[in-house]
Order: C-alpha cells, then sequence, then structure tokens
C-alpha cells in the first residue's frame, strides 16, 4: 500500500509529522511502521501538547514513592504499606459505546494499578454527560452506570465513591473518567523499566483480537456527524478474564521472578513494548508469528495496533519461566515468549520469517513531537448579577429546588448499581464527602475523593484549577483524613485552539499552586484533549482524585447529625458571593461572573484545625460547604440522620440569598456537644480562625427562624426524586 | 468445626467468608475448583462471585465442574452446604436446590442493604435467630430473584423450608420491601432436609460494626453447636 496524503491523515497525523517520520527513519516508513508511529505519537501516548505544562506540577513528597511516568502513583502510607493509584479517562469510547467504553474504562484502570504489584481495594468515577433533555443522556447515563457496574462488581473490587454531573457543554462529548486503588507492601512494587540484555518477552492474558484497532487515535480527535462509524475502535471488555490476569499477576508477584512489567492499554502491544524498551535504554524484538490471536489471518499491523483487553507483557528473569508459566495455566491463561530484548535500541517486528518493521525506539518517544502551543489568559469576568435585580423566591421554595435538581440530587440510583462492599472493608460508602476503606486487618484507613468543577474552571480557569484541589483536600479532612496526594485527569477541548489551551495552562497552574501550597503532590494522571464535536468544545474539566490516610479508624467522622441539643458552627467566612452559584444557575439559569476566590493561606488553616479537632474527638460531624452553599450543606447533615437543625437567621442580613446560597470557600460545618464548645473556641482563637454559631440540632425539623420549617423527611424526599423521575 | 469454601476462578467474596468463618472459629480450608476431592467438613460454603464469569447463564458452568460432584456426593450424605448469593444460584444449577434465580425485576444490579425477616429459626443454620427478626443485610446481585413452580413454592411454604424473606424495617412483607421481584419475597431457602441452604443476601458482610453491623454472625455460631 502506497503512503499517501490521505493514509497519513487517516492515521492522525499532519504532513508535517509525517516528513519528521521519514527524517527520522531516513526513508519512508510502511504501513506497518506508519501505525506503529501513529499508536505512539498521537495526542492520548504522546502528550504532545501537554507535556510542557505538566512538568510544573508538584510531584514529590515525603510521602511519595513514584511520581508521574509509571503505570500509577505510589506513595508510602506507613509500616510496609503504600498505595498505588490514578485516574483515566475513557470518554471518546463511552461515548460511542456507552457500555463497553465505561467497562473497558474500569479494566484499564485496574490493570495500571495491579501491574504495579497492588491489589485493587476501590474505583471511583467521576462521569459527566450532557443537559438531561438531551435526547441521547438518558440512553448515555445507563449504558455508563452499567459499564462500571458491570466490570467492577465481576471482578470484585468495591466501587466506592464518585461524581456524576449534567451540563450541556457535554451534550456530544461525556466524560467517563475512572479511578483505581490498590494496596501493596512497600518492597514489592512492579516497575516497567525493562532490564538485561536477550531476556524473553512474555504475553500472558487475553488473545488477540481486531478491536480497539486505532484506539488511542480515536481518542486524539474531534468528533464529528460520522462518530458513530467508529464503533469498531471501541474495545470489548471482559472482566472475567481481567479477574484471572489479576488473580495470576499477583500470585506471580509473590515471588521475585518479573522483572519488568507493563499493561496493553491504550495501543496495546505497540505502547507495550516501546514503553518497556524506552524506560530500560535497551531494543525489543517481538516475533509476531507468536501472538495469539483470536481471528484468524491478523495482519502484524493489526496485532500491534490492536487494543484488545485484559493483555500484559512481561520480562522474566531466566530461570523463572517454568514457574511462571504454571501460574498461567492456572488460571487458563495464554503464555507465550514473544520475543526478547536486544541492544539495539530498535522495536524489531518479526513475522513469517522476515523483517516487517524496524523502529529505533527514541523515535517514537523522546523523538516524538512536543508542542508548545499557543494559549491566552482569561481575564477574570466581572460581576454581572445584582441579587437585588431578581424576582424574589423564598428560601423554602429555592432550597427545595436545588435539593431536587439533577446534579445536586441523591445518586443511590447510580451507586446502588455497584457492588460497594466486596472486600469488606467499605468502612464509608458514597454519598459523604469522602469514602472509607479500610487496609486489610489492620486499624488504618484511607480516605478517598474525586472532585471536579467545571464551571469554576470556565469561569476562570486559574482560579477553578485551585479550586478543585482545595475542594478535594476539605472532603478528605471532613471525614478525619489526612490528605496525602492526588491523581489528576485533564479534560479539555481542542488544543489547537488558543484559548482552550489557555484552559488548560491556566487551571494547571492553579493545580500547581494548590497542590505546593497544601503539600498535596500530583503522583498520577492523565490527559485528554479534543473533547468536543465538530469545534464545540467541552467546559474545561480537570478532575482531581485524592487520597487521605486515616492513622486510626477510630476517628473516623461523618456528616450525619449524631444528637439534639448539639451545636453546628461553621468554620470560615461567608462572604456572600453568588457568582457561579447553584442557587443562580439552578433558580434563574444565571451563569456569570467569577467563580468564588481562593485564599490557600485560609484554606490550609481552617483545614488542618478542623482535622486537629477530629482528631481530639472534640467533634460529634463535619461537612464541608461546597456547591449549593449554606444551607444544601446544613440539608445535607440531616439525610441519614434523624435529627433537623434549627438555623437562626441573623439580623442585620443585607440579602437572605447571599447568606445561605453564596460558595465561599474553605468552609466548614462541625456539630459540637455544648461542653466541648470553650475548649474548640480556644483551639479556633490560637490558630486565628474565623468560625460562628448557626444553628442548634434539634428533633425531626429543618428550621430558619422566621424563614422555613419543613420535616426532614420532605427533605429527603425532595432529594430522592430526581433519579426515579428521569 | 471444620469448614470448606469453594473457589471458582471467578468467585470474588471467598476471601470475605474466610475471613468471618476464621473469625467465628471455624477451622477453614480452601478448595480449588480444580481439586477433585474435599478436606473432611462440616461445612462447605459455595461463596459469591462470578465463578466462570456466568457467561451462559449464572452459576451453569460451575454446576458441571469437578469439585461440585463431591459437594454434591457430600451434601448428599448430610453434610451442612451453604451457598450465597453466586452460591445460592450454583446449588440451584446443581439440582440441590430447586427453582432458578432470574434477572432482578427492574433489570439492574442491586447493591444495597436491605430488611430480612427471620422465618424458620428451628435449624442448624439459624437457632442463634430470634424468629421473626429483622437483620439488615447486604445484596449485590444481578439475578436474585427466585422463581419456581407452584407445588415447588406451597411445598416451601408447607414444610417451612423458608428461612429468610425480604421485609420493610417494620417487617412487612410486601411488593414494596421486595427487592428483587423474589416469589413470596423469598431471601433464602432450604432444601428438604434443611442441610442444605442458598441465600441471596451476604450475612459474611455483616460481621464487624466497623465496616456495617453484626447481623449476620448468627448464621455462623448457629453452626457451632
Amino acid at each position: 500500500m502506497k503512503i499517501t496524503n490521505t493514509v497519513v491523515e487517516k492515521h492522525g497525523l499532519k504532513l508535517e509529522e509525517y516528513s519528521k517520520i521519514k527524517e527520522l527513519l531516513g526513508r519512508e516508513p510502511n504501513l506497518l511502521e506508519l501505525g506503529v508511529f501513529s499508536a505512539m505519537w498521537n495526542e492520548h501516548c504522546s502528550y504532545k501538547s501537554s507535556r510542557i505544562h505538566l512538568k510544573n506540577l508538584p510531584t514529590s513528597g515525603k510521602q511519595v514513592i513514584q511520581g508521574p511516568g509509571e503505570n500509577a502513583g505510589v506513595i508510602d502510607i506507613g509500616d510496609d504499606d503504600a498505595i498505588i493509584f490514578k485516574i483515566e479517562s475513557h470518554n471518546h469510547p463511552s461515548y460511542i459505546e456507552p457500555y463497553q467504553g465505561a467497562a473497558t474504562g474500569v479494566g484499564g484502570i485496574l490493570r495500571d494499578v495491579f501491574t504495579m504489584g497492588a491489589r485493587p481495594i476501590a474505583l471511583l468515577n467521576s462521569i459527566h454527560f450532557g443537559s438531561p433533555d438531551h435526547p441521547k443522556t438518558k440512553s448515555l447515563l445507563n449504558g455508563v452506570v452499567s459499564g462500571i457496574g458491570g466490570y467492577g462488581n465481576c471482578i470484585g473490587v468495591p466501587t466506592v465513591a464518585g461524581e456524576i454531573k449534567f451540563n450541556s457543554s457535554y451534550n456530544e462529548n461525556i466524560l467517563v473518567n475512572a479511578m483505581a486503588v490498590g494496596h501493596a507492601k512497600k518492597d514489592k512494587i512492579f516497575y516497567s523499566k525493562a532490564k538485561g540484555l536477550n531476556k524473553s518477552v512474555v504475553y500472558v492474558g487475553s488473545k488477540t483480537g481486531r478491536d480497539g484497532i486505532h484506539g488511542a487515535s480515536m481518542a486524539s480527535a474531534e468528533f464529528d456527524e460520522n462518530s458513530e462509524d467508529k464503533k469498531p475502535t471501541v474495545q470489548v471488555g471482559d472482566p472475567f478474564t481481567e479477574k484471572l490476569l489479576m488473580e495470576a499477576c499477583l500470585e506471580l508477584m509473590k515471588d521475585n521472578s518479573i522483572i519488568s512489567i507493563q499493561d496493553m492499554g491504550a495501543a496495546g502491544l505497540t505502547s507495550s513494548s516501546v514503553e518497556m524498551a524506552s524506560k530500560g535504554d535497551l531494543g525489543m524484538e517481538l516475533n509476531l508469528d507468536k501472538v495469539p490471536c483470536r481471528e484468524e489471518n491478523m495482519t502484524p499491523y493489526e496485532m500491534m495496533l490492536s487494543e484488545s483487553q485484559e493483555r500484559m507483557l512481561l520480562i522474566l528473569e531466566d530461570e523463572k519461566e517454568k514457574d511462571a508459566r504454571k501460574i498461567f495455566e492456572k488460571w487458563d491463561l495464554d503464555f507465550v515468549v514473544i520475543g526478547k530484548t536486544t541492544n539495539t535500541n530498535n522495536l524489531t517486528l518479526k513475522f513469517e520469517g522476515k523483517i516487517a518493521g524496524e523502529i529505533p525506539i527514541d523515535a517514537l518517544t523522546t523523538k516524538a513531537p512536543i508542542y508548545d502551543r499557543k494559549w491566552i489568559k482569561k481575564k477574570l469576568p466581572e460581576r454581572k448579577t445584582q441579587i437585588k435585580d431578581l424576582k424574589k423566591i423564598k428560601l423554602e421554595d429555592a432550597l427545595l429546588k436545588i435539593l431536587s435538581s439533577a446534579n445536586q440530587s441523591n445518586k443511590s440510583w447510580v451507586t446502588d448499581q455497584f457492588d460497594q462492599m466486596v472486600m469488606t472493608d467499605t468502612v464509608q460508602k458514597s454519598g459523604s464527602d469522602a469514602s472509607i476503606i479500610r487496609i486489610h486487618k489492620k486499624k488504618k484507613a484511607i480516605a478517598v475523593s474525586v472532585d471536579s468543577s467545571a464551571n469554576y474552571c470556565k469561569a476562570h480557569p486559574l482560579t477553578g484549577g485551585k479550586q478543585i484541589v482545595c475542594e478535594n483536600w476539605r472532603n478528605l479532612i471532613s471525614v478525619g483524613a489526612k490528605p496525602i496526594a492526588i491523581t489528576n485527569c485533564l479534560n479539555f477541548g481542542n488544543p489547537e485552539n488558543s484559548k482552550i489551551m489557555g484552559e488548560f495552562a491556566e487551571c494547571l497552574l492553579g493545580i500547581k499552586k494548590a497542590c505546593e501550597f497544601l503539600d498535596f503532590p500530583v503522583v498520577s494522571g492523565n490527559v485528554s484533549l479534543y473533547n468536543g464535536t465538530n469545534k464545540k468544545n467541552i467546559y474545561p474539566t480537570p478532575v482531581i482524585g485524592g487520597v487521605g490516610l486515616i492513622q486510626n479508624i477510630d476517628n473516623r467522622i461523618n456528616q450525619y447529625l449524631k444528637k439534639d441539643g448539639n451545636i453546628i458552627l461553621q468554620i470560615g467566612k461567608n462572604f456572600g458571593q453568588l457568582s457561579q452559584s447553584v442557587f443562580l444557575d439552578e433558580i434563574y439559569s444565571i451563569i456569570d461572573g467569577p467563580p468564588p476566590e481562593i485564599n490557600l493561606s485560609n484554606e490550609k488553616n481552617n483545614g488542618l484545625s478542623v482535622l486537629k479537632l477530629i482528631n481530639d474527638k472534640l467533634v460529634s460531624s463535619v461537612h464541608d460547604v461546597s456547591s449549593g452553599g449554606l444551607l444544601v450543606a446544613l440539608a445535607e447533615m440531616t439525610f441519614k440522620s434523624s435529627y433537623g437543625i434549627k438555623i437562626d437567621r441573623p439580623k442585620n442580613l443585607s440579602n437572605l440569598m447571599e447568606h445561605y446560597f453564596s460558595e465561599d470557600q474553605g468552609r466548614y460545618l462541625i456539630e459540637v456537644k455544648p461542653d466541648n464548645l470553650s475548649k474548640i473556641n480556644n483551639t479556633l482563637n490560637e490558630n486565628n480562625i474565623f468560625s460562628e454559631i448557626v444553628g442548634i440540632v434539634q428533633k425531626d425539623y429543618f428550621e430558619v427562624t422566621g424563614e422555613l420549617k419543613i420535616k426532614i423527611n420532605e427533605l429527603c424526599k425532595a432529594n430522592n426524586t430526581w433519579y426515579n423521575n428521569y | 468445626m471444620n469448614s470448606s469454601v469453594i473457589v471458582f476462578p471467578g468467585s470474588n467474596c471467598d476471601r470475605d467468608i474466610a475471613v468471618a468463618l476464621e473469625k467465628l472459629q471455624f477451622q477453614n480450608k480452601m478448595v480449588w475448583h480444580k481439586d477433585s476431592s474435599l478436606p473432611k467438613s462440616d461445612l462447605i460454603v459455595i461463596p459469591g462471585g462470578f465463578s466462570y464469569g456466568d457467561y451462559l447463564r449464572s452459576g451453569a458452568i460451575a454446576g458441571k465442574s469437578n469439585i461440585l460432584n463431591e459437594v454434591v456426593k457430600a451434601a448428599n450424605e448430610g453434610c451442612l452446604v451453604l451457598g450465597i448469593c453466586n452460591g445460592f444460584q450454583i446449588l440451584t444449577e446443581t439440582g440441590l436446590l430447586k427453582g432458578v434465580l432470574l434477572r432482578n425485576k427492574n433489570l439492574k444490579f442491586l447493591g444495597k442493604d436491605v430488611n430480612v425477616k427471620t422465618i424458620n429459626t428451628e435449624n442448624k443454620f439459624c437457632n442463634k435467630y430470634k424468629k421473626n427478626q429483622i437483620l439488615k443485610l447486604n445484596i449485590a446481585h444481578n439475578e436474585g430473584n427466585y422463581f419456581t413452580s407452584k407445588e415447588h413454592l406451597k411445598e416451601l411454604e408447607d414444610k417451612n423450608l423458608i428461612p429468610f424473606k425480604y421485609c420493610d424495617e417494620e417487617g412487612n412483607i410486601n411488593e414494596e420491601s421486595n427487592p428483587n421481584g423474589s416469589l413470596n419475597n423469598i431471601a433464602g431457602i432450604f432444601n428438604e432436609k434443611k442441610n442444605i441452604l442458598g441465600l441471596m443476601p451476604h450475612p459474611e458482610r455483616m460481621v464487624d460494626k466497623v465496616v456495617s453491623n453484626d447481623d449476620g454472625i448468627n448464621l455462623f455460631t448457629s453452626l457451632l453447636d
């Protein structure tokens, strides 16, 4: 086949990139080689637009064992325990085929974690859909939710937390981000770097089929009206085989037989072999006749570009091959030596006795294009809407409308489709600020949460980037965990547009600033660009997945009210800022102005003080004030509790709505016994923290004096209706 | 008491049940599905999960596996057998328990805590429970909708072979308190000799107050006497 300009473009490569390929090879590539280049040089695998911004993120710290660059990040949680975690996107495939797209997203991220030696202990997800009225939303929601459940439930890893949001910017390009968290022993962590010459390269797992060919290239382009045609590029998941692969790998890892291990994710056999060789500064020769195939007459091109799931590549110690083979046979999986490491620094592909392709490894990796794309800054938008100009609404009506909206309502319709309890260490399930997973047979636990705020990021990317890190930090603190590190999934539109590239650059700068200030490093992550259809880009949607440590599980706390007569204190100041709030959006359909300001120093001070109060056992419940503001946060504390709150309406309020629905940051609500109040005030005063009493816990009713009085079960009902009526 | 847990490649509650059994002082052994003999056992547990992927039908292939022949033999000789979730499905596939488990009535996977009422406590598995006690147990299944013939259903009711039924917080057994569409709100059944119990809820997830509650403990401690 002659390589014409059309063939090059069909591979997602620009003509100038093709010229560079010819220059690096010193000749024209054949079709197989072009395919390999397209798999390695696409945005998804090469990070060519994002790399220069990513390198600014803080990635090290006292508790970081491994930062970005490996299959997943690794942190130290004391004793001999390590936590390995990462988040990844599967947006494009999930829009084309929601069930399989979401399922294989979960499968892929699980492999990233157990490849490194960890037994997965928790799954999380962040999913964004278009407007509920959009004709595709309902079926996409159904497909994605059952796909996530279908995979996680079967493999037996609990799906413990997540977020689901609706916004019309995702009408034609939904987001499906999956995060996996695993536990390993510190001295049993496995990496992808190849070592040693003439070592056997072993293929294990499922057979290779024709599914997912060009998946990574598909995920690196915008959609258009022909997106449906891309269905064959979506992989098909088999969680049962993944379970076998996971158990076999973990069994093999008990011994010291593995030199290097890499899962076959995006760009399959190509990226896994190149990755291992590149990190080890070696070459690799693959004999493609040996690749176990699911279908007949597969070509080298198809084998190298297939994204069939549930496959791994291993490099083993010479004398361990026999024992390793036994383990994989026990689990009924293929185990085939398909190649060896070489000193040529080339990727050499043999087929039917001939060399079918040969490419220098560095041409695929370090010499791949890197772009410093043009980007423009976004000015802080001005506040336009004045609350006094808007039609008045009753406090009760506003509260009920917000609680029963798609974005604020109870998500149990979704989470009931997930097994949250398998492994029997889920101490706190989803629906709280963060979920809690106990380390098996130990007294300590980790807290996990995923967060995003696309509206804020759209309004002002720099502030939005800071806010999502703070929000995540706050959520971990609110269950009594010390935040340790994050993973991020950066979902943006087309980077060739300087405004979109600006959103990326500035969100990242915000993330960097917040992470540095809060000592909350980024240890892994994933970038997903080109999210959009026909030039319509999604809102900038970076998603933060955070992990915190609870040293003693008895010190955990939740947001649900404990006893009547207790006092509710608000930590942090309320400035009455309503721009970009859920209130203006839900009640008046107004989205304008700046997002709430982030004051990192207050954020840190407030958070660490709340954590101290929790560890000193001075508080009965904690909840952070986030989207929806004070009144929504107070209402959320009554769910799953038999208590309500009597809230004192402050005198001299300039505006009731600004007071109760503002989304000013850095705030927490704490429930305290009256006896503990003076001790708590001492701690808060010592640290110069602003606090005020907002209400008293009472039986049965949620009440704002002189404004509203609702039975708590009515409040709960309002929060539970949306999904059941959708 | 000696217990054996059968482990299929796709079992995923095998560790949880082993933890529960050991915590409650059983001498437990794990038995791999390719093994052809069982260790000496007073209790055999078939745990939850997806046995062989459950592609044909939940439990269908597991029901034909080597080790299951041994389980059937032991069961027929009176050994106590407990099938939880996928284990219940497998027991119906082997014929040790009659009836089938169909897709949940809402056609969705259901993972949540439900209320379950103890109906028959005069048997080896439930004697530590009080009659009509309301338990909170976790369910996690796609196919938990128990179905059987009219004649068999009558036999189950008449011979008191239904130890557990789904109910609401007050103990009412009705359509609203039926999570998956099971006939007569059935959550678990016995064979006629009451040495074989199959149930959809997971008692092994309810033995630790840090994680949930301890409503599942009595199912295991009942067996110890």
